[in-house]
């Protein structure tokens, strides 16, 4: 298994932002590592790596103990060393965060599962087959770590993926600058490794049914994701672009995209800000994030936020957007509403208020919004039981339906949708799945 | 400002900072720029037999990111022709006359070979002379170097000829590579030597190379054992000079003693002066970042002077000797318990993982509740910096079944946040030795034993 590194190249408006450690950069910044007992980065880290363990291995030149560390903690190691927002996560809680710097974790990630991908071992024998046969709804993030892990169990597994590629939000929704997309499409051939039978183009409602599935298979997983960017409800919604799909395009075809010399992206959240930063990057010449709210509230994290003010961008908090201004069927403006804040609403934060009156116009050729995604629509298709539209589960990740389970950002009702946590739903569910599954006999 | 001057046997130097015997003293060119940079005195590289070196001759002993801690080698004495190291021996010495320059000699062993060595380096107007005894490598092979050092009546023989014909100060240079160094310098004290110097280096194997599994370093194919030295040596050092200080007969002959094993920095320096060394000699710390190192050498020792209120280096020498001592003489009432400050603590639990592997587990985890909890206790969905710092129990030492063993103070990784903390154990001092000559029955039963420790209230967790 090989990474190829030619489409990425950090030379490109959108290429890799770090670059690798070197050898000896890792071999330094490894041995900083205290090795805390029962670590509290591995504590951090929601699928738990051994961190202290991996970085020991780094430091003694065992790369490949390194990474199977990381791989049966996680077995998207790669994808997590890069978009992982360690700040809140596992560099966030190392000790020597208080008064020195922490341990360069994420990087150090990278640099195990680097060597893993360019040096074509095998960590994982295939197990003894169980005979039992698991169908996996959707090869992103969630998908790929259950698929994986049931199939190191020995299972039989199917992951049926209804886009031209696996990889989910990392090969088509995560900006190519955080990761390239060579890295999801490799961890995905290295699931396919474990003896995963991937499908893709299939998709689960339209080519296949549910009922077909539960017919042939012992167990579902349900990894959909969420959809598209819901509706603003405006007037020339139609000249809106929709987030996601514009990242898609950076990363199929970056060098073709029309982008916009006044770009107006709505939204405040880690989305919102990959879109700015590739219209800053492909040469608009004015971005301007707007927000209904104000910094205090957006959900972007901390860094993302520094790193996008550090961009060039503008932000206009405050603001909502109500309509479309077109010149010759082309966006001239948008026109939105002054806010203010009051009282908190249902989740915990301020709620904006309109102003009367407060109508302004923002100059824009071209306006992007990323203001969240839509529900998944078929939890509504299988008649699951839903909490405010996401997939509702129990502790063990099945759904009402016995044998259908479920995990990542669809069943993300509570808390901040993100990879790593979508790794541990796929791995925590192919537990409980295994476990029904052996116990059932 | 504190006075570093030295008078060693006699040997004059305005620091007590050396160039020890090996390739930083090599050559008229390296020992002049060495005294350029501030050294007080060189010990010219080992002249005498005639030799060839090989290469890839130094190994190294590195430790995380740290390069060096230790060098280990196999290079001989000088391989330049002895004329040429007397010729520029004489012209430093006159270009520096308030330097000291001694001259380290190893020859074959018979007196015609010494009495002509010792000769020939008097008329260079060198301040003194060193004998080689400690090479453990290819010269020792041949009869010469450690091979003499190790016996302590050559030893002496050798020095005797020596000391016939010399007329300015003899330094005897022990080798470790000996059960018991008092031997060999208690040989050098009869013989009538001047001074004593230790250590030279020690018999090591530096490492395996594990591509291609030949020793490193690898010298066509082979390797060998080499004189292994630098920063981690010195405790080693410390110890067998404090072994001479400590020999009523070395102690009573009064002979100076040249400390060297390890001296990095001027910590370093002032813990050699303080167990008895009076003259101070650098390798391996100058074979890593070169001659430039003295100056602060220097300066440190004479800050630390000054802020302890030494004016002299004699007024430091030996200072802490007669605080080492034996076992059988140490306080078995004294106590001392670790304490956590836990304003300080970091919270890396490696005290805890220590104290409760490999010490006495006496660490606790105490969670917010004050309960004390199993290491890992979080559910494995619990994650985020918040709830893994938030949640994170307290290490607190539970002082009553604390031995006071020092284990977690020696891997605490933060400044001065476990204090070893000197409690009352209520008991009177008493040590081995007395409680072996009052109850000797205690000291020779197990049962006798168990009955003090009751009678005592000794608790032994």
């Amino acid at each position: 298994m090989t990474l190829p590194r030619a489409a990425s190249s950090p030379q490109h408006p959108l290429g890799e932002l770090l670059p690798p450690l070197t050898q000896h950069e890792a071999f330094v910044e490894s041995t900083r590592c205290l090795m805390c007992y029962d670590a509290p980065c591995t504590h951090a880290c929601p699928t738990h790596i051994d961190i202290p363990k991996f970085i020991k291995k780094i430091s003694t030149d065992n790369l490949r103990g390194s990474a199977r560390t990381i791989l049966e903690a996680n077995l998207l190691g790669a994808t997590c060393a890069r978009v992982c927002p360690v700040q809140q996560l596992c560099e966030g809680a190392c000790v020597l965060g208080s008064e020195h710097k922490p341990i360069a974790i994420g990087r150090l990630q990278r640099h195990a599962m680097d060597y893993f991908y360019s040096s074509k071992i095998n960590l994982f024998p295939p197990a003894k087959a169980t005979g039992k046969s698991i169908a996996v709804i959707g090869a992103g993030p969630a998908g790929l770590s259950c698929a994986g892990e049931l199939a190191k169990r020995g299972h039989a597994v199917t992951l049926y993926e209804r886009r031209e590629q696996p990889g989910g939000l990392s090969t088509y929704g995560i900006i190519g600058l955080r990761e390239p997309v060579e890295v999801a499409l490799a961890e995905a051939e290295m699931i396919k490794c474990l003896g995963v039978n991937i499908v893709t183009g299939k998709d689960v409602g339209t080519n296949i049914s549910v009922s077909e599935l539960q017919n042939k298979f012992d167990a579902i997983f349900l990894s959909v994701g969420l959809g598209y960017t819901p509706s603003l409800d405006i007037p020339g919604e139609e000249f809106i672009l929709d987030g996601l799909e514009y990242i898609e395009q950076s990363k199929s075809g970056a060098d073709t995209m029309q982008i916009g010399r006044n770009v107006v992206v709505v939204g405040a959240g880690n989305t919102a800000i990959d879109c700015a930063t590739i219209a800053k990057r492909l040469g608009a010449e004015r971005v301007t994030m707007i927000y209904r709210r104000t910094e205090n509230e957006m959900t972007a994290y901390p860094h993302e936020y520094d790193f996008i003010k550090r961009e060039g961008v503008g932000f206009d908090f405050l603001a909502q957007p109500i309509r479309v201004h077109l010149e010759n069927k082309s966006v001239r403006a948008l026109e939105c509403l002054r806010m203010e804040l009051s009282e908190n609403d249902s989740s915990g934060r301020p709620s904006p208020r309109p102003l009367p009156g407060s109508e302004f116009l923002l100059p824009a050729d071209q306006i992007v919004k990323a203001i969240g995604q839509k529900k998944p629509s078929l939890a509504t298709q299988l008649n699951l039981t839903t909490e405010n539209g996401f997939i509702k589960v129990d502790e063990h990740f099945q759904t009402n339906l016995a044998g259908v389970y479920a995990g990542g950002d669809c069943v993300r009702a509570r808390g901040a949708a993100s990879t790593v946590m979508a790794v541990e739903d796929g791995k925590l569910a192919a537990s409980a799945i295994h476990e029904r599954l052996v116990s059932r006999g | 400002m504190a006075d570093l001057s030295i008078n060693f046997a006699g040997i004059r130097s305005p620091n007590p900072f050396w160039l020890a015997s090996a390739p930083p003293s090599n050559s008229g060119l390296q020992v002049h720029r060495a005294f350029e940079a501030g050294w007080g005195g060189a010990v010219w590289k080992t002249i005498g037999a005639p030799v060839l070196n090989v290469s890839n001759r130094y190994g190294a002993w590195h430790y995380g990111n740290q390069k060096m801690l230790a060098i280990n080698n196999v290079e001989l004495i000088s391989d330049r022709p002895l004329d040429v190291n007397l010729r520029e021996i004489a012209e430093v010495k006159r270009a520096w006359p308030d330097r000291a320059v001694i001259a380290s000699a190893m020859v074959e062993s018979t007196p015609e070979a010494w009495h002509d060595i010792i000769r020939k380096i008097e008329d260079t107007g060198a301040d003194g002379i060193e004998l080689n005894y400690g090479c453990p490598h290819g010269m020792s092979e041949r009869g010469m170097g450690s091979a003499v050092g190790q016996v302590p009546e050559y030893c002496e023989k050798i020095t005797r000829w020596v000391m016939d014909v010399a007329k300015i100060p003899v330094i005897v240079k022990l080798t470790p590579n000996i059960s018991d160094i008092v031997m060999p310098a208690r040989a050098a004290v009869a013989a009538g030597a001047s001074a004593l110097s230790l250590i030279n280096t020690i018999n090591s194997i530096i490492a395996v190379d594990l591509d291609t599994l030949e020793i490193t370093p690898n010298i066509g194919g082979k390797g060998g054992h080499g004189g292994y030295a630098g920063p981690a040596v010195k405790p080693i050092a410390l110890n067998m000079l404090v072994a001479l200080g400590r020999d009523s007969v070395i102690a009573n002959s009064k002979l100076p003693i040249s400390g060297m094993g390890g001296i990095t920095t001027w910590r370093d320096a002032a813990e050699f002066l303080l167990l008895g060394a009076s003259s101070l000699q650098v390798c391996t710390s100058v074979m890593h970042y070169g001659f430039r190192i003295v100056e602060d050498l220097c300066d440190g020792l004479s800050n630390w002077m000054d802020e302890k209120g030494f004016a002299t280096i004699p007024d430091v020498v030996s200072r802490s000797l007669h605080r080492v001592s034996d076992f059988k003489n140490f306080d078995l009432s004294f106590k001392a318990i670790a304490r956590i400050d836990q304003t300080k603590c970091i919270r890396c639990d490696l005290c805890y993982v220590a104290c409760n592997d490999t010490a006495h587990q006496c660490i606790d985890l105490i969670a917010a509740d004050g309960s004390v909890v199993p290491p890992a206790a979080y559910d494995v969905r619990s994650n985020g910096k918040a709830e893994a710092v938030g949640t994170r129990p307290k290490v607190v030492v539970r002082e009553d079944d604390c031995v006071g063993c020092r284990l977690c103070y020696n891997v605490c990784p933060v400044e001065d946040c476990i204090h070893m903390i000197e409690e009352p154990s209520g008991r009177s001092p008493v040590t081995w030795d007395q409680l072996s000559q009052s109850q000797p029955e205690v000291t020779e039963d197990w049962k006798k034993m168990q009955e003090y420790r009751a009678k005592m209230g000794i608790h032994i967790h």
